[in-house]
């Protein structure tokens, strides 16, 4: 006997295989189609959530396209001046030491104008979390040149490409940080792909533990697109970037003790 | 009884903070200042009241890092000395816009530029106008002793919880590093966890099934929302102007000339009020305490009695501005002032109060 199967017997909490974590809000992001932050976001919201820590996760903000990440994240949040989010953490940190407490920065933020703050904050192996987005550019203010602008790479303000006589070369800031005795886990991932989105949660995943053991900071650096800013259709960024950005910011663990 | 101990103006500062329930101190060595960071590394408050004393990698590190635990609801503060609190200005602006409560001290040194370390007030428009951008206010306090320093680093924190604002303690190097006898008033504990989200429920204390999430930031981009800011903002100083100006009267009674003068100056123009009365010159002296709030309405109540207005500073005139705003034109505004680190004496105060009013 043939019978039809109706949506109803579908829709079933046992057949259930994905829902979107409640500690991310319903808030319609503002980030660009194809963009990298969607991602992230989700997968530190749902590292929240699956840690049980809403109520104790303090989160940092930059200045940058993630200005407003505490519009789409239900934890509370400080927004920062540019470059300055892990002195705002450090002593969110020391004041609140029981607490989780992460900042989330971009290439700008991070690695030009915030590079005194994120040495010393590392430095001193403050026990925090530092999520860095790398797309090698200033989306916000319109795709200028970043720290992290590949050579030959054109930008608002490197429109014939970088230079390095004009500009100087790349700065792998990750790899400087890798470098100090703070850190205890300094790893470069990627979002572009369900493997890569995977890993990236299991590196936000070892940081926040590592805060709770006191281990020192946890950083990971998420290669990211701003397909926008790079202006090319989402899947020609992604592409873009495993073929330009991957072979000079190399994926995979810099330092884990 | 009261316990009383010879300090260092900067030395009341941190001893102040510890038994004032400071939770926090961040701070970058500077001279004339330094003795505030080393007194509290000296006295480990961590061990004793749970006080965390960070030294920072820079005064802009320092003041983000009170922008931190001012977002938490705790009580935290720095201390500086003026190309310091330059490189505070972009995080002052902040705090303010996010309005949130710390306590910064400048001990000022004279500018502009590297300057000297010798004593100054030339930081007084950098105080009482913003010395970053955007229409703001800070609260701004004037000590004459190291008592006053002692004193104002709980009414400053007072003041920038009754307001969510930054407060500024403006002294300078003589005040600092002058040993004066200082009353060490009851110990005030630092507030618990819970005392801290009942007295600041806005702030990050980690976000519960109960309320939403709290978020601090300085954004507004919806032109209207931004402008409602900048008015709640606005009545907020107003506030400050009504119920929160301080100043001190000397000799005035009867007095037919004013010299107005704050912290160091004041307490050498203090002798040149006594040199003057020997003389029989009626002159009095106005120590405004608190330079925002200014005690505008208190120079307009004497006005009527007066002949002429001096303000004495160790600058080249900046505070003489407000005192001209508040006078507005009715009788002459004189203004003297030494330059350098050089503290003038009260005679030579007195020969250039001769000298304007014999013009």
């Amino acid at each position: 006997m043939h019978t039809t199967m109706d949506i109803k017997d579908i829709i079933k909490p046992e057949n259930k295989v994905y829902s979107k974590t409640p500690v991310l809000l319903d808030n319609v992001m503002h980030y660009c189609p194809g963009c990298s932050h969607g991602t992230a976001h989700k997968l530190v919201a749902e590292v929240i959530e699956e840690m049980g820590i809403q109520e104790n996760t303090i989160g940092v903000s930059p200045v940058g396209c993630s200005v407003f990440a505490y519009n789409y994240v239900d934890i509370d949040w400080q927004q920062a001046a540019h470059g300055r989010a892990p002195a705002l953490a450090t002593a969110t940190k020391r004041l609140y030491p029981d607490k989780y407490v992460f900042t989330y920065q971009g290439d700008g933020d991070l690695a030009s104008i915030g590079t005194a703050e994120i040495m010393h904050a590392c430095n001193r192996g403050e026990n925090i979390v530092v999520i860095f987005i790398n797309n090698a550019i200033y989306g916000m203010t319109g795709g200028q040149m970043a720290p992290t602008t590949l050579m030959g790479m054109k930008t608002a303000t490197s429109p014939y490409g970088r230079r390095e006589d004009l500009h100087g070369k790349p700065l792998r800031i990750t790899d400087l940080i890798s470098q100090l005795e703070g850190t205890c886990y300094v790893t470069r991932q990627s979002v572009q792909n369900a493997a890569g989105a995977r890993k990236t949660k299991r590196a936000i995943r070892k940081g926040f533990e590592n805060s709770a053991k006191k281990k020192g900071t946890s950083f990971i650096e998420i290669v990211s697109s701003c397909n926008s800013g790079w202006k090319m259709s989402p899947v020609k960024a992604n592409e873009w970037m495993v073929e330009n950005m991957f072979p000079s910011y190399p994926l995979g663990d810099l330092k884990d003790i | 009884m009261a316990e009383y101990i010879l300090m260092k103006g900067n030395e009341a500062i941190a001893i102040s903070a510890i038994r004032n329930g400071c939770d926090g101190y961040f701070g970058y060595p500077i001279t004339p200042q330094s003795e505030v960071m080393e007194t509290l590394m000296l006295e480990e408050p961590w061990d004793s009241t749970g006080m965390v004393v960070l030294q920072a990698e820079s005064e802009t590190s320092s003041i983000n890092m009170l922008y931190g635990g001012a977002s938490c609801g705790k009580k935290v503060m720095t201390s500086s000395s003026s190309p310091g609190i330059s490189l505070m200005a972009e995080g002052l602006s902040y705090l303010a816009g996010a309005e949130l409560p710390c306590l910064v001290v400048n001990v000022v040194r004279g500018g502009p530029g590297l300057g000297t370390i010798q004593p100054g007030q030339g930081d007084y428009f950098q105080a009482c106008k913003g010395c970053g951008h955007g229409d703001y206010k800070m609260i701004v306090l004037a000590p004459n002793s190291a008592q006053e320093m002692y004193d104002f680093v709980d009414l400053g924190f007072e003041l920038a919880f009754k307001y969510r604002n930054p407060a500024l303690i403006l002294t300078d190097g003589v005040i600092g590093q002058m040993m004066e006898k200082v009353e060490l008033r009851e110990m005030k504990p630092r507030w618990t966890d819970q005392e801290v989200i009942e007295m600041s429920p806005w702030a990050t204390t980690g976000k519960t099934p109960d309320r939403k999430q709290n978020v601090i930031t300085s954004l507004a981009l919806d032109a209207a929302v931004h402008e409602a800011l900048n008015h709640r903002l606005i009545e907020k100083y107003k506030k400050m102007e009504e119920e929160d100006v301080r100043f001190e009267n000397y000799k005035c009674e009867d007095a037919e000339h004013l010299i107005v003068a704050y912290g160091s100056m004041a307490r050498v123009c203090e002798n040149t009020i006594d040199l003057a009365r020997k003389e029989g010159i009626k002159l009095g002296l106005l120590r405004p305490i608190t330079l925002f709030p200014y005690p505008t309405k208190e120079i307009q109540r004497m006005v009527p009695q007066l002949k002429t207005i001096m303000s004495v500073e160790l600058s080249a005139g900046q505070m003489v501005e407000d005192v001209r705003l508040a006078v507005n034109g009715k009788i002459p505004v004189n203004f003297y002032g030494r330059l350098g680190g050089i503290v003038p004496s009260p005679e030579e105060v007195l020969e250039a109060f001769k000298k304007e009013i014999n013009k």
